[in-house]
């Protein structure tokens, strides 16, 4: 598997090409944690969801949530990753106060999900392939207070031992766009999964993002790891300002020092949190609390058959059984949400008005369109799948124009209302009555010598009595007959 | 009515169902012993309202006739089992004056057969000892000394507390935790029964950990059918603890008396170590006879990987340890001493907090963990364990129902007289006991007589997994032939 080339970088010695590989941490989506019964609910009182195992109490030992193993392995499905029936928890050591046990239970040498791939959407309808290198499970640590007081730290452990998913990336990325593109797959993919809720505001989603630059075909350089990075727009910013600065420093004849970074999205830079020398020594080694995990692989496949569509299978049927452009697919099952509405407004429509391609306009440049304008999410829109339906089928059966449908949007987005109905009581039918049509053609050309002539020197300039006549019928004719009887009517 | 604390627990478990005597009576008889015994050092933490509390509660059971298997009997419990509202602290003065607000699943499995408990036991801190001499409370005096000596020795460790009380008949049985030999080498300091059972026959959950692939708890008892009765109800698996393993419990005490004729017993030649007492030497024969005429058939085997046992023990126990004891960092419970950083606050709370013996193993732990070793120490010394397993295996794969060793390869010894410039003289104590552990396998220890000096020396007998039966058969033999032995009361 090679990598789909990225956009260089031009420094002030030719081109620079980009290696970048992630780990990203994401959060299982489970009701109690990895290793306790305490609740995962977010946002509780400080400390008000915590086991005494969550807490390392002396003799507490650590039990293995089900739950969370079953998300892990739905998670490997979903990357096409090879699940290994028998992994090893390991610890790993060092000390910090939001770390109870004085250890984290991880994964280090045989991990739950070994190698996979994933093809990730860039602009213009490209796409990459990303490798999966492993996907781990491993506990979250708790959350360190520092402003609650002038001289104590205060520590709340609602999260710790939270159950998280650690997925890490072959070096496959090769810029800014696709580093983005990547995330924002794997969080698609989770989502649809349910195995994780990919809110990077809360924290459910991290990345760390290794950054190595190289000239393009040559040996990879020395990375930097950016720590903990918890918005996909951080992501692209990070990546660029990490690989100008590693190709300022190159260029200037220094060397790049291997060493953990912290992106300041204020001041649109990385900065050193701690090199090589000060890493620590985590002296992993299998916890002999917890046996290794085994599970048959019938197991997988049950988890497996009952694994919902994902994006990529979403997208491909579109445009196979819907005729969608791959554009306007990928826009569509990016959010499963997304999707879901799209697929809604289908099921509404009788079999003889489905038609996908139109639903699919409507759905992506009206409603979407509006949402994104007014800032709202699918799930607040004042729209439901059902009326949208109705205004789509409403055109495909010739009932209302096309512009008469965007007012009709407008009315039922602010007003609400079943747009069969207000069609009815507002008049909005297109006129496809010949007769009136060409009683309006009639007077609109008598009325208008010189266009008329004009019109016929210029054909083009028909448009103009074409607007002329929606706009005396108040936009309800039938375009197609004014445009016919237009025609014949003048003569061109 | 005769002294109530010189009765076995089956002894005294008869007296209370006939209602010869009540909980209430046996309690304070032994409350009172504890009280005239502090010199021993064995308790602690005394619980006396506790006890009588749970006494009454016994006896008005017993009365409906609802008293559970160990109804009435007062125990004492190593300081290493979690107890719910009741101090507990490893011995260590990490812990400070920690009370935990849970029960561990062992103790709360006696609590709910009826036992009552007398108080917590002294033990080697974290477990870390074979004298218990490394308790933050200080040693424990074994009730025993040599013939015409004034000189106070050690009940061995780490469940020092355990067997000095068992001995001192202070209470009725004790819980123990063995993890390279803590209940079999003082259970033959002071002429008690201690079995460690195979690895996940009880939970560990609640036990402050050592090192969790080898810590196992056990009972250390009067008798070998005291054993028995303890066992059964402290054994039985716990979802809390994984490596609890989901097997039906059996009556132990059924297996007391029963025929050990045409048991093969294995006598591993690697056992046979240069230098050995001779006394050591003719207490092993004599064992080994005892077990021929009661119909047993004695073979020879070989176990080539004993040698290696000790030190790679020395390995992966403080590698776990080292781990495990992270915990106890100064941020949630027990000791905090202050710092201008956290980290300061980790090692001015660690350095006075843990004992000498914890710090060595804990740095020794870490070691053989760091980058760059771990290859050439802990992965070595794993596999190391999984030859001696197999050593075992290969034993008990041609037919040798158990293994007939000495438990320690000396009596017991002064405070203080050992381990002072080389900490190796000490851990060579556990050189008997360690493989079993490093197995995860059952081994008892019983009393099979004295050496020129006057002091009790044991015998260990090593099961296949989850025969503990066995053990309990074969150990009441050599309990009939040597006899029980007392000390002389000297404290």
């Amino acid at each position: 598997m090679t990598a789909t080339s990225g956009k260089l970088i031009k420094g002030a010695t030719g081109d620079w090409e980009v290696v970048i590989g992630m780990e990203i941490h994401a959060q299982v989506t489970s009701k109690s944690k990895l290793f306790s019964g305490a609740s995962t609910a977010f946002g509780g009182d400080p400390n008000s969801h915590v086991s005494l195992v969550d807490v390392a109490m002396p003799g507490m030992l650590p039990v293995i949530n089900e739950e969370c193993v079953r998300q892990a392995v739905r998670t490997g499905l979903g990357l096409n990753a090879k699940i290994n029936l028998r992994s090893v928890f390991d610890r790993k050591n060092y000390f910090y106060p939001d770390l109870p046990q004085g250890y984290q239970i991880s994964q280090y040498k045989d991990p739950i999900v070994g190698e996979g791939e994933i093809t990730v959407e860039l602009d213009g309808g490209r796409t990459a392939t990303v490798g999966i290198e492993r996907l781990h499970i491993e506990q979250d640590p708790g959350k360190m207070l520092h402003d609650q007081s002038p001289s104590l730290s205060f520590i709340d452990f609602n999260r710790c031992g939270v159950a998280l998913m650690e997925i890490v990336s072959k070096p496959d990325i090769r810029d800014a766009e696709q580093a983005k593109a990547y995330v924002t797959k794997l969080r698609s993919i989770m989502r649809y999964l349910g195995t994780c809720d990919g809110d990077m505001e809360k924290g459910s989603l991290r990345a760390d993002v290794n950054v190595s630059v190289r000239k393009p075909g040559g040996p990879l350089g020395t990375r930097c790891e950016i720590k903990n990075i918890n918005s996909i727009s951080f992501i692209g910013q990070a990546v660029e300002a990490e690989a100008r600065r590693q190709i300022e420093i190159i260029e200037d004849g220094g060397v790049i020092e291997q060493e953990t970074r912290r992106f300041d999205p204020d001041k649109g830079e990385t900065r050193s949190m701690r090199s090589k020398e000060e890493a620590h020594d985590y002296r992993y080694f299998p916890d002999p609390d917890l046996l290794p995990l085994e599970f048959t692989q019938a197991f997988v496949d049950e988890l497996k058959a009952a694994l919902p569509e994902l994006p990529d299978q979403k997208k491909a049927r579109f445009i196979a059984d819907l005729g969608l452009s791959p554009y306007d697919a990928s826009v569509l099952v990016a959010e499963r949400e997304s999707a879901a509405f799209y697929e809604s407004v289908l099921e509404a429509l009788s079999e003889r008005a489905r038609d996908g391609k139109l639903a699919a306009n409507w759905v992506i440049n009206e409603l979407f369109g509006r949402l994104n304008k007014e800032g709202l999410d699918i799930a607040s829109s004042p729209v439901a799948a059902a009326q949208l339906a109705a205004i789509v089928a409403l055109i495909g059966e010739g009932t209302i124009s096309g512009k008469i449908a965007k007012d009709l949007f407008e009315i039922v987005w602010s007003e609400g209302g079943d747009p069969r109905a207000l069609v009815e009581s507002r008049g909005m039918k297109q006129v496809t009555d010949l007769g009136a049509i060409e009683k309006v053609v009639d007077e609109i050309i008598a009325a208008n010598p010189d266009k008329v002539a004009q019109a016929k020197a210029k054909p083009q300039l028909a448009g103009w009595f074409v607007g002329q006549v929606m706009k005396s019928s108040g936009g309800k004719a039938n375009p197609q007959a004014v445009n016919d009887l237009l025609k014949s009517k003048l003569g061109i | 009515m005769t002294d109530l604390t010189s009765l076995t627990l089956a002894e005294a478990r008869k007296g209370l169902d006939s209602k010869t005597f009540t909980s209430l009576e046996l309690t304070d008889a032994h409350l009172k012993a504890i009280e005239e015994a502090r010199a021993l050092n064995a308790f602690v933490l005394e619980t006396p309202d506790q006890a009588r509390t749970m006494a009454r509660e016994a006896d008005a059971k017993i009365t409906k006739g609802e008293g559970g298997p160990l109804a009435g009997i007062p125990l004492g419990i190593k300081d290493l089992f979690a107890t719910k509202d009741v101090r507990t602290t490893a011995c260590s003065k990490i812990l400070g004056n920690f009370v935990p607000p849970y029960e561990s699943t062992v103790t709360s499995q006696l609590w709910r057969d009826g036992a009552v408990m007398l108080g917590k036991l002294n033990n080697d801190e974290f477990a870390m000892g074979s004298s218990n001499e490394t308790s933050c409370f200080g040693p424990v005096g074994n009730p025993w000394r040599r013939e015409g000596s004034n000189t106070t020795l050690v009940p061995g460790g780490s469940s020092g507390g355990s067997a000095s009380a068992v001995a001192a008949l202070l209470c009725m049985g004790a819980t123990a935790t063995d993890t390279g030999g803590s209940i079999r080498q003082p259970a033959a300091f002071t002429a008690t029964v201690g079995i460690k059972p195979t690895y996940g026959r009880c939970s560990r959950w609640g036990i402050v950990a050592f090192a969790s692939s080898l810590d196992q708890a056990g009972p250390i008892a009067r008798t070998t059918r005291d054993a028995a009765i303890l066992l059964r109800s402290m054994a039985g698996h716990d979802p809390k603890d994984t490596t609890s393993v989901d097997i039906p419990v059996p009556d132990y005490e059924a297996a007391i008396g029963r025929s050990v004729k045409g048991m093969k017993i294995g006598i591993p030649r690697e056992y046979r170590l240069d230098g050995m007492p001779a006394e050591i030497e003719k207490l092993w024969s004599e064992g080994a006879e005892w077990l021929k005429a009661a119909g047993a058939e004695l073979v020879e085997v070989s176990l080539p990987h004993t040698k290696y046992a000790l030190p790679a023990y020395y390995i992966v126990a403080p590698a776990e340890a080292s781990s495990n004891l992270a915990r106890y960092d100064g941020v949630r419970y027990g000791l905090r001493v202050p710092g201008k950083s956290i980290g300061e606050l980790y090692e001015n709370t660690r350095a006075e907090g843990f004992g000498a013996e914890v710090r060595r193993r804990v740095m020794i732990g870490t070691y053989v963990l760091s980058a760059g070793y771990y290859d050439a120490y802990y992965i070595r010394a794993q596999r190391v364990r999984t030859l001696i397993k197999k050593d075992f295996e290969d034993c008990f794969a041609k037919g040798v129902h158990a293994i007939l060793t000495p438990a320690t390869p000396s009596a017991a010894f002064g405070i203080g007289e050992k381990g002072g410039a080389d900490p190796v003289e000490m851990y060579l104590n556990d050189i008997f006991t360690v493989t079993v552990n490093m197995a995860g396998l059952p081994g008892i220890a019983v009393p099979a007589g004295k050496d020129a000096q006057g002091l009790p020396l044991g015998l260990q007998l090593i099961g296949r997994p989850f025969d503990e039966e066995t053990l309990f058969s074969l150990g009441e033999v050599i309990e009939q032939a040597a006899g029980r032995f007392t000390p002389v009361r000297w404290w």
